[in-house]
């Protein structure tokens, strides 16, 4: 526990700790400009996180997908790839558990990990493409997987309407009830809160995340290859294969994410006109969390609280919710620029260190 | 001569998409060739269009303008493009921050402060309400009358006029210019560049607020010619066919233009798809991923060849090896 505690408030954490504390401080400067009252804004959105077990679950319902994209960008980061396509990836995992859930029937515990393994490998698949033409064809993964972004939009799109629809409705039928990940009981725990089992398989994969990168020799590999690319080819490792099994493994988690959300909230596909913003999300939780298994945790945590408890903001102090994503984009600004944040802390340090 | 009708009206819709791809394509190809990475023209498109929207909004209402104010809503959103780009610029230049971490940024707080800024002088309201004022189509003397073509290629809007003049203009200031050879300079080799006392950081950052004024000329476009109002879904994606334009255009301006033409008929096609039916055959969805695909193929090598400025992406630090 001391280790934790240490490991939390190491000098590894404190960029991203001083950046959310920047991030909340510029909001509530916003807030003021605008004439609201940013304690009682920031205080109605803690009670809208967790004011109620019904809040509570909604709040857990948020956090799952970012814990899903959260892992699947730091896995990539891990291993020195930048994955932008954790959206793409999420879609395309979704729309594989819906085609699994509609178009099948059988038993639940045959269609839950059925579903579960198609949306792995859609969304796996969807990275692999990534990493294979960075690998045989020096293609950068950013612009790729920006690119894959918009093709599984519109593919998932396609899919839906060509094979799944609803007549008459933009989003698809319903899956069968064996592939919802949602019981009545925990909905009723819940006060009919959303919350599903995915946020187990979400934790489940954290544990795997932080196995295979430490515990096992291809993670040993994963992080060479992030470190030093040209020192692990010398030191015999084959980086090509390993920048499209980084990239399979990251599609992976984030393809599971979209399952969880079709199996889990909504029981049905819908046809979307632009994202839903797991994916960018997963960027600022991979950022938050330094790239760690803990860390994307919290970080999910963390927005997922913001962007759930952002509707409270409204109620509670009239502040419009978008205000958030304003917060959350400043505290990415901050832990990107750690070289602001750095001189921030030294000249508090040194002004502290005279005082004395 | 229905063809000929139909093929003119398509080249005249084909304009009207490709102009603000056409601008933010031009923002992303100074920013990058500078050897700043720019992903977030989409962001930047954001702040144009709203601030295009609001300022005629609140010309024509309170101030009672005419058909003045969509010019004075463009310059608005010039100037703002340039100051928006800002954060983008100091945290990838001066604090050598990732520079698609921070464009990822920017385009989430575009996203955030345009509808958060929008509600608060709204009363609430996630949209501005649609423009009375907005840009009216100019008929190029004499060569409008040609038949067809001139209804196809002069009478177009006017920000469609400055846009393929600016093509001309920042091709002339990158090949023929030193201005647009000390870009270059810096954006492929910028050790090179300071070693002939270039000042590597300054040009970038000069290279990166122009980026954000043609990408909010582009966004302005759309609001002041199409869409007459700006909401959440108002540039929905074209700053990612902009920067698809850019990479096919394999970050050329004249090449860049053809490529911003070449996905304005595929979102034109679209509409005269749906016109014709053509879209029970082909799938819309096909339309709308075309770009993309294409710019796939073509990063891959299976469609010519792209290559990246030498020094995209990299922060510069003076004296470092």
């Amino acid at each position: 526990m001391n280790g934790l505690v240490r490991r939390m408030l190491g000098e590894s954490s404190l960029i991203p700790i001083v950046s959310i504390v920047i991030g909340l401080l510029l909001g509530a400067v916003i807030m003021l400009a605008g004439n609201y009252d940013p304690i009682a804004a920031y205080g109605s959105l803690l009670t809208r996180a967790f004011g109620d077990m019904y809040n509570l679950g909604e709040t857990i319902r948020q956090i799952t997908p970012y814990i899903f994209t959260g892992l699947a960008v730091a896995f990539a980061f891990r291993s020195g790839l930048f994955n932008i396509g954790a959206e793409g990836q999420f879609i395309m995992g979704a729309v594989a558990a819906a085609a699994v859930g509609v178009l099948l029937e059988m038993p639940w515990y045959l269609h839950i990990p059925l579903a579960l393994v198609a949306s792995a490998l859609a969304g796996g698949l969807w990275g692999a493409v990534v990493g294979y033409l960075k690998a045989a064809r020096g293609v950068h993964e950013v612009i790729t997987t920006i690119m894959l972004n918009w093709i599984a939009l519109h593919l998932a799109n396609y899919i839906v309407r060509g094979a799944l629809l609803e007549k008459g409705l933009a989003r698809s039928r319903y899956i069968h009830e064996s592939a919802w990940l949602s019981t009545s009981g925990l909905t009723e725990l819940f006060d009919n809160a959303r919350i599903h089992y995915g946020i187990l398989i979400a934790l489940a994969l954290s544990a795997l995340f932080y196995f295979v990168l430490w515990k096992t020799r291809q993670g040993f590999e994963f992080r060479a290859v992030g470190f030093n690319p040209d020192a692990s080819e010398y030191a015999g490792i084959n980086v090509k294969s390993t920048f499209v099994k980084a990239m399979f493994i990251s599609g992976l988690f984030a393809g599971v994410g979209g399952a969880c959300e079709v199996m889990g909230v909504f029981h049905y596909q819908t046809i979307n006109s632009a994202f839903p913003g797991y994916g960018l999300m997963g960027i600022a939780v991979a950022l938050i969390g330094r790239n760690s298994a803990v860390g994307v945790v919290l970080g999910a945590v963390l927005i997922g609280v913001l962007t759930y408890g952002a509707s409270g903001m409204k109620f509670g102090a009239g502040v419009p919710e978008e205000l958030i994503n304003v917060v959350i984009a400043l505290v990415i600004f901050f832990v990107a620029a750690s070289g602001l944040v750095e001189l921030l802390v030294r000249r508090f340090r040194n002004r502290n260190r005279t005082v004395h | 001569m229905a063809v000929l009708q139909a093929a003119s009206e398509l080249v005249q819709t084909t304009i009207v998409f490709a102009t603000a791809l056409v601008f933010a394509m031009l923002g992303g190809l100074v920013s990058e060739r500078s050897g700043v990475v720019n992903i977030a023209l989409e962001g930047m498109m954001m702040a144009g269009a709203f601030t295009a929207a609001i300022v005629t909004h609140y010309l024509e209402t309170g101030a009672g303008l005419g058909a003045s104010a969509p010019w004075i809503g463009f310059v608005c959103a010039i100037v703002m493009g340039a100051l928006f780009s800002l954060p983008h610029a100091a945290a990838s230049i001066t604090f050598r921050a990732d520079q698609v971490v921070s464009g990822v940024a920017l385009n989430l707080l575009a996203a955030g402060s345009t509808i958060y800024v929008c509600k608060i002088l709204l009363d609430g309201s996630a949209q501005t309400p649609t423009l009375k004022n907005v840009f009216s189509k100019w008929a190029v003397p004499l060569l409008s009358d040609i038949p067809y073509l001139g209804q196809a290629l002069f009478i177009a809007y006017p920000t469609s006029y400055i846009a393929f003049l600016l093509v001309a203009l920042i091709w002339f200031v990158l090949y023929k210019t030193p201005a647009g050879l000390r870009l270059r300079a810096v954006g492929e080799h910028p050790k090179a560049a300071d070693s002939v006392a270039i000042n590597v950081h300054r040009v970038r950052y000069a290279a990166v607020m122009i980026s954000g004024a043609l990408a909010a000329m582009g966004g302005a476009t759309i609001t002041l010619t199409t869409t007459s109002n700006f909401s959440h879904n108002t540039i929905s994606g074209q700053g990612f066919i902009a920067l698809a334009a850019l990479i096919f255009g394999k970050w050329k301006p004249v090449a860049g233009m053809f490529a911003a033409l070449f996905f304005g008929i595929a979102s034109a096609l679209k509409s005269v798809f749906q016109v014709y039916g053509i879209t029970n055959y082909i799938p819309v969805d096909f339309i709308y991923m075309f770009p993309y695909i294409l710019t796939v193929l073509v990063l891959a090598g299976f469609v010519g060849r792209a290559v990246a400025p030498a020094a995209a992406g990299k922060p510069y630090r003076k004296g470092e090896r």
